[in-house]
């Protein structure tokens, strides 16, 4: 192998690259797009929900309730209502998503000692939302002092019937029911933390697999590939100079996403840079292989992409990046062991979120390289023979 | 020997049931401009595809340049200049980044490279539009620096597939000079490929392919009057059609 060929070709490619802004806006626009449209957009945990207020017990316990809830910061105090209809009507218009009424009787049954109870409604529409919003204040009624308790009911908004009673959200009475729960890892429960890394993997699929699928088969359809093969370059010359500009941009891409995740999103990087850097290697040369496996496809550039997102599509949906592998039915668990997104995710957020080391990540490793070597040598053995 | 640069013996070529190329045995000498006839599909492309080392012959021996194509393949296109129908240019590269990235794969270096480059800008009269992106460049240009391209590292045999399809009549002209002071004052040898028999009345000698077999090879005039009745090559080319089918 010679390096100046190599280079020819690397260097042609980056002046190709140049030439063409909607890929390198491709390149370069959709890690930001990306991570902001996914961190901002996609998180479970809902902040700031409307709420609407009627106290009728006006007492400082009451008031320490309301207080209470919003401090949770899932909820924020918009209007307060003068009673319960117009709190229903509220919530049928929209204006308001979550409606807290505390009976006169709070603080005089809280003062003796009874079981006090007042009443959450939650627009329950948004399943997504209401669950967390739910959960929070299960959580203030929990620790509800001195043995205060809060009643959550949803409504469901879905079919436009009317509201309807929905799940209720007990929480104990006066007996000391005192559940704390404490999140490791990410303990605001915060979706960025999780997703952000994520993205790093489905980041470097599209790059490897795409670009490198696209920028072979463009030689292709417009015929330079013959002409490239009847110089002194060898196929391995051609691979290498052809992918190593786009290994570069993915190192790049994960830096970028890292570095934005870091600063917009607050994730921690608490592991290993060089090892997550060093395992990073298997997982790109591994999409790298895909690559180059849709280009002994594809005939032209549009089959490409497609064939590129026909194998993209599982990998975000089935790897774990969006939706947790475990709640997946036994079928959709196992594709995702045939996918390499699958363990570089743990790797990912192994070394990124819980700083674990080589020790506890070598099987994921091996699986990665496993994959790395098969996919190239059985897409290089597939391209030299599509050459002739 | 050393005069040879074109030995084939037998030369066999089969796609499945398909027979492309059917037992060519040929001899091509060194500064010959010899032309392959035959219409689209006779096996025109897969013969010079074979005697670039592109294609592995199914049986048969090819020698180019006094080595075998089978196992000398990269040595044989490190001296062998290949210009396809389709050109092979980068179109988003500019005239000159097209030369230089031919140039390097061809391993030029330094001073020769810019030298080599330079003349095959001045050979294709590309000086204005050195910086011109190829795709932006009219056909006969196109057809110009493809060809600089496919001889930019100076090889002793130059191939030629169909280069002047698609082209306008002036610029088809242009191209054959060029081709008749290279083989004049270089000695190189042309192999080229056509199914515009106007043009192969300038070759040394022709051969006409007809569904993989090589029929009367020799002088275009003497295979004209080898043919009773024939004026031109075009007659020649009508007729041994109408014998094949």
């Amino acid at each position: 192998m010679k390096p100046s060929r190599v280079l020819a070709i690397a260097r042609k490619e980056v002046r190709q690259l140049r030439r063409d802004p909607p890929t390198i806006g491709m390149l370069l626009g959709v890690p930001i797009i990306q991570l902001l449209l996914f961190g901002y957009a996609i998180r479970t945990d809902v902040e700031n929900l409307p709420l609407a207020v009627h106290d009728a017990a006006r007492t400082e316990a009451s008031r320490e309730l309301a207080a209470r809830l919003e401090a949770t910061g899932s909820f924020v105090r918009v209007a307060d209502a003068s009673g319960h209809e117009q709190m229903h009507d509220w919530l049928r218009e929209g204006r308001v998503r979550a409606g807290l009424v505390i009976p006169s009787d709070y603080a005089r049954r809280l003062a003796r000692g009874e079981p006090a109870s007042a009443q959450l409604l939650i627009d329950a529409a948004d399943p997504l939302a209401s669950q967390s919003a739910i959960a929070a204040a299960g959580a203030v009624a929990m620790a509800g002092a001195g043995g205060g308790a809060g009643i959550g009911e949803g409504l469901g908004a879905g079919t436009g019937a009317g509201p309807g009673a929905g799940t209720g959200v007990a929480a104990g009475t006066g007996s000391g029911i005192d559940l704390r729960v404490r999140p490791l890892y990410n303990p605001g429960l915060r979706a960025p933390v999780y997703i952000v890394p994520g993205i790093i993997g489905v980041l470097i699929s599209i790059t490897m697999m795409l670009i490198t699928a696209l920028a072979l088969v463009r030689e292709r359809e417009r015929g330079t590939l013959e002409q490239l093969i009847v110089t002194p370059i060898t196929r391995g010359e051609l691979m290498v100079g052809k992918v190593a500009p786009y290994i570069l941009f993915g190192y790049v891409q994960i830096t970028a996403v890292l570095l934005l995740g870091h600063l917009v999103f607050d994730v921690p990087v608490r592991g290993s840079l060089p090892l997550f850097y060093a395992i990073s290697f298997a997982f790109v040369v591994a999409n790298l292989g895909l690559g180059l496996f849709i280009s002994t496809l594809a005939r032209n550039q549009q089959q490409a992409m497609m064939l590129g997102y026909f194998f993209l599509l599982p990998n975000i949906l089935l790897s774990g990046f969006m939706f947790p592998r475990e709640a997946m039915p036994e079928l959709a668990q196992w594709l995702g062991l045939l996918l390499p997104l699958t363990y570089y995710l743990d790797v990912l957020r192994g070394i990124i979120l819980r700083d674990a080391g080589l020790a506890s990540l070598w099987q994921e490793t091996g699986v990665l390289i496993g994959f790395s070597v098969l996919l190239l040598v059985f897409s290089a053995l597939r391209f030299r023979k599509s050459l002739e | 020997m050393s005069d040879v640069v074109i030995d084939c013996e037998g030369l066999h070529k089969r796609f499945g049931s398909l027979v492309a190329v059917r037992d060519v045995t040929l001899t091509i000498r060194r500064g010959e401009l010899f032309g392959v006839l035959g219409p689209n599909g006779s096996g025109k492309t897969t013969l010079l595809r074979m005697l670039c080392g592109l294609l592995e012959p199914t049986s048969g021996t090819a020698f180019v340049l006094g080595r075998d194509v089978r196992d000398s393949a990269e040595w044989i296109r490190e001296r062998v200049g290949y210009m396809s129908q389709r050109f092979g240019l980068y179109e988003d590269l500019t005239v000159r980044e097209n030369l230089e990235f031919y140039a390097q794969v061809y391993g030029l270096t330094g001073a020769r490279r810019e030298e080599r480059i330079a003349a095959m800008v001045a050979m294709a009269g590309l000086e204005a539009r050195t910086d011109q992106l190829a795709g932006t460049l009219s056909g006969g240009w196109k057809q110009r620096l493809a060809l600089g391209c496919a001889i930019v590292h100076d090889p002793a045999l130059l191939l030629l597939d169909e280069p002047t399809a698609g082209v306008d009549p002036g610029s088809r002209r242009r191209f054959w000079s060029i081709i008749d002071e290279l083989v004049a004052t270089t000695s190189t040898t042309v192999l080229v490929t056509t199914h515009y028999m106007d043009e192969a009345e300038r070759f040394a000698r022709v051969a006409f392919i007809s569904f993989g077999d090589l029929i009367a090879v020799d002088a275009p005039e003497r295979v004209v009057a080898a043919h009773p009745g024939a004026r031109d090559l075009e007659d020649v080319f009508v007729m041994l059609q109408a014998e094949a089918t």
